[in-house]
């Protein structure tokens, strides 16, 4: 392992889709991640949030090269990650694993828990055969599952012990980043904290860097250092957690936050007018613009780009550099 | 003032294996209802028994009362006109909801003609009104749209439109934002909530999501293997959480300021229907359990004139007070 610098560092990624719409319809391109630019510390965590669509899911599959860009590279540890598919790739795939949001589907329901979790170590030749069987047990205890729940098969684990499982199997290789997709999403509210913890525990324990990718803004304080809030393809604002929280600077962010439903809240939600446009059909400009309670005709016309503030922020917003005042919503101004 | 519907010790189970077990709650005229609760906990089956919309096979003891009329084992015509006519519901998935083959406008006048006697263009004229109550845009041309054409917000505002066209005196929607994007479910739910002010209607909201019914609800009753654990106002139940299990239910939100502490998990996971423990549902998984948890279930004590916890902690003394008619 090298001293100093990211862990993983991805740059000017893009990912493109062909969409076909009906049965004779032209095919469109659809720019699913665009243009997306992330680093990530060792031993840190970056929340990754947005909406459904937003292409935050997709960013954390390229970055894994579980997907190949179509423009843009993404280096670990230090060195440009081998094409995908290759033997030094799957090498090391070994150092990078992913967990999913749904636990049942990512387990082999055929196979008990401890062979499922031990595969990662026979497929990466970890180990002598003998020694396989007690670092399975190792990592069952690290998840908090009992040594008796190996030999239980997914069905018979409850959501929250099937995640532990799948987190379990992903640390198998004792890799140096994971990447989480919506990982408590598919849990009750209760189970969600027992996994949140955990990812806290397990990261202090293994020192693993995490991309923590998930539509909720309070999952996402509690386990991040950093945070990265994406809209449709693009990162608009990045910083501390509590300060995107507290003081989101992009309007987007505004609103995504104010969303965040929350007893005893004081003063008033900004409700966003509309849905989240088609990737296939991206507004000019900023493509936020259309939703933008304070847009103007620049932003219509210009992409922002995603610049640091005096205080650090990254945020990719006309406005909130002052390069133009708020204005009062593109929207209501053509009306008028 | 009578409540507009009282369920008096519903009770359901399938298979013999218990899923609800013994419920009592009213819903006056025009209140807001959360009802709180992890998968399984009941809180959706409370409402599709009452209804009437579970499978043969579950067997329903107790009573649902609206208006005076007793809904279980009520025949199936009375029942045909409560639901979607007094009563409506909307669910979680909106587009599984809607037929996918029928233009929108089509089902909002299928639920016209069948509670409100409307046909042709009156309940075309109606469906468009409908439609932008519920903050459709360009109303009138969306009627000829069809399910997939719309995004699952909008998909939603249709059911709720749909909901709406029996006048309904109450609305029970099922985890009516659940599938829905943060932005979205903000919409939805200011939606719901100018809707009930303007028709005076009575809403149940069902959510695993406390901050959800915080917005939503004056009041809440908080469900957990079966059973109502909590039943407060909003605000105090937030404040004063009695019952361990609201407690951790609270404690396991991550908060949004302040310093950052490990979460209040709730250790293990629910019981399962066939394996109910033998006192408090929730005891095996309480840090506060002792012998006494284990001996027999506790009823709902009040702590005051409308917060009421099953908690033998809550107050040992107190003797479950008379249901409290709302």
């Amino acid at each position: 392992m090298k001293a100093g610098g990211a862990l993983l560092e991805a740059e000017g990624l893009v990912r493109r889709y062909a969409m076909r719409r009906g049965l004779l319809g032209r095919a469109v391109e659809v720019r699913a991640v665009d243009g997306v630019s992330l680093k990530l510390e060792r031993g840190r965590t970056l929340g990754l949030v947005g909406e459904s669509g937003c292409g935050k899911s997709t960013t954390g599959r390229l970055v894994l090269g579980m997907e190949t860009p179509d423009a843009g590279r993404v280096s670990f540890d230090g060195a440009v990650m081998p094409q995908p598919g290759s033997a030094a790739w799957r090498a090391m795939r070994a150092r990078m694993q992913m967990v999913f949001q749904d636990p049942l589907g990512a387990l082999d329901r055929r196979l008990p828990i401890a062979t499922q979790v031990g595969e990662p170590l026979e497929i990466h030749g970890i180990g002598a055969r003998s020694e396989r069987a007690a670092r399975v047990e190792t990592l069952l205890r690290a998840v908090g599952l009992r040594s008796d729940q190996g030999a239980r098969y997914p069905h018979e684990l409850s959501g929250g012990q099937r995640q532990r499982a799948v987190l379990a199997r992903a640390l198998a290789t004792d890799p140096a980043l994971l990447v989480c997709d919506e990982p408590i999403s598919a849990l009750d509210v209760s189970i969600q904290a027992q996994v949140m913890n955990l990812l806290v525990d397990l990261q202090e324990q293994f020192g693993t860097a995490m991309l923590f990718v998930s539509h909720d803004l309070r999952a996402v304080r509690q386990v991040s250092h950093r945070v990265a809030v994406m809209y449709l393809g693009r990162i608009v604002e990045e910083g501390e957690p509590d300060g995107v929280l507290h003081e989101p600077a992009h309007p987007y962010s505004r609103a995504l936050v104010s969303a965040i439903p929350h007893p005893g809240r004081a003063g008033q939600r900004i409700v966003l007018q509309g849905d989240p446009p088609n990737p296939a059909d991206r507004p000019s400009g900023c493509a936020f613009h259309p939703r933008c309670p304070v847009a103007t005709s620049l932003c219509a016309r210009e992409t922002p780009a995603l610049k640091a503030r005096p205080d650090g922020r990254l945020v990719a917003c006309h406005v909130a550099h002052g390069e133009v005042s708020a204005g009062q919503g593109h929207a209501r101004q053509e009306a008028a | 003032m009578m409540p507009l519907v009282r369920l008096t010790g519903l009770s359901v189970a399938f298979d013999g294996a218990p899923a609800l077990r013994g419920i009592d709650l009213s819903v006056a005229k025009g209140e807001a209802v959360g009802l709180v609760g992890e998968s399984g906990c009941g809180k959706s089956v409370t409402w599709l028994a009452a209804l009437g919309l579970l499978p043969a096979k579950a067997r329903i003891t107790g009573s649902v009362m609206l208006d005076g009329q007793e809904l279980i084992g009520a025949p199936a015509p009375v029942l045909e006109r409560v639901r979607g006519g007094r009563i409506a519901m909307i669910f979680q998935d909106p587009s599984s909801s809607l037929n996918p083959v029928h233009r929108i406008g089509k089902q909002i006048m299928e639920a016209l003609g069948l509670h409100r006697g409307m046909t042709g263009s009156n309940a075309r004229a109606e469906a468009k009104r409908l439609l932008d109550l519920v903050g459709i845009p360009d109303a009138g041309r969306r009627l000829d749209a069809y399910p997939h054409e719309l995004s699952g917000g909008q998909n939603q505002r249709v059911m709720i439109a749909i909901a709406l066209a029996g006048q309904p005196e109450l609305l029970v929607a099922d985890e009516p934002t659940t599938a829905l994007d943060v932005t979205i479910q903000a919409q939805i739910l200011e939606l719901l909530q100018s809707i009930r002010r303007q028709m005076g209607m009575a809403l149940v909201l069902i959510s695993h999501d406390l901050g959800v019914i915080a917005e939503a609800c004056e009041r809440v009753a908080v469900m957990y293997a079966g059973r109502i654990v909590e039943e407060a106002p909003v605000a105090q139940l937030f404040d004063a959480a009695a019952h361990p299990y609201t407690q951790g239910l609270i404690g396991a939100l991550p908060p949004m300021d302040g310093p950052r502490r490990r979460l209040a998990a709730i250790p293990g996971g629910v019981p399962e229907p066939w394996a109910m423990p033998p006192g408090c549902g929730f005891a095996p998984r309480c840090q506060f359990r002792s012998a006494p948890c284990d001996a027999a279930i506790p009823g709902l004590m009040g702590l005051s004139d409308q917060h009421r916890a099953a908690c033998i902690r809550v107050a040992p003394a107190a003797m479950p007070l008379e249901r409290i008619p709302a």
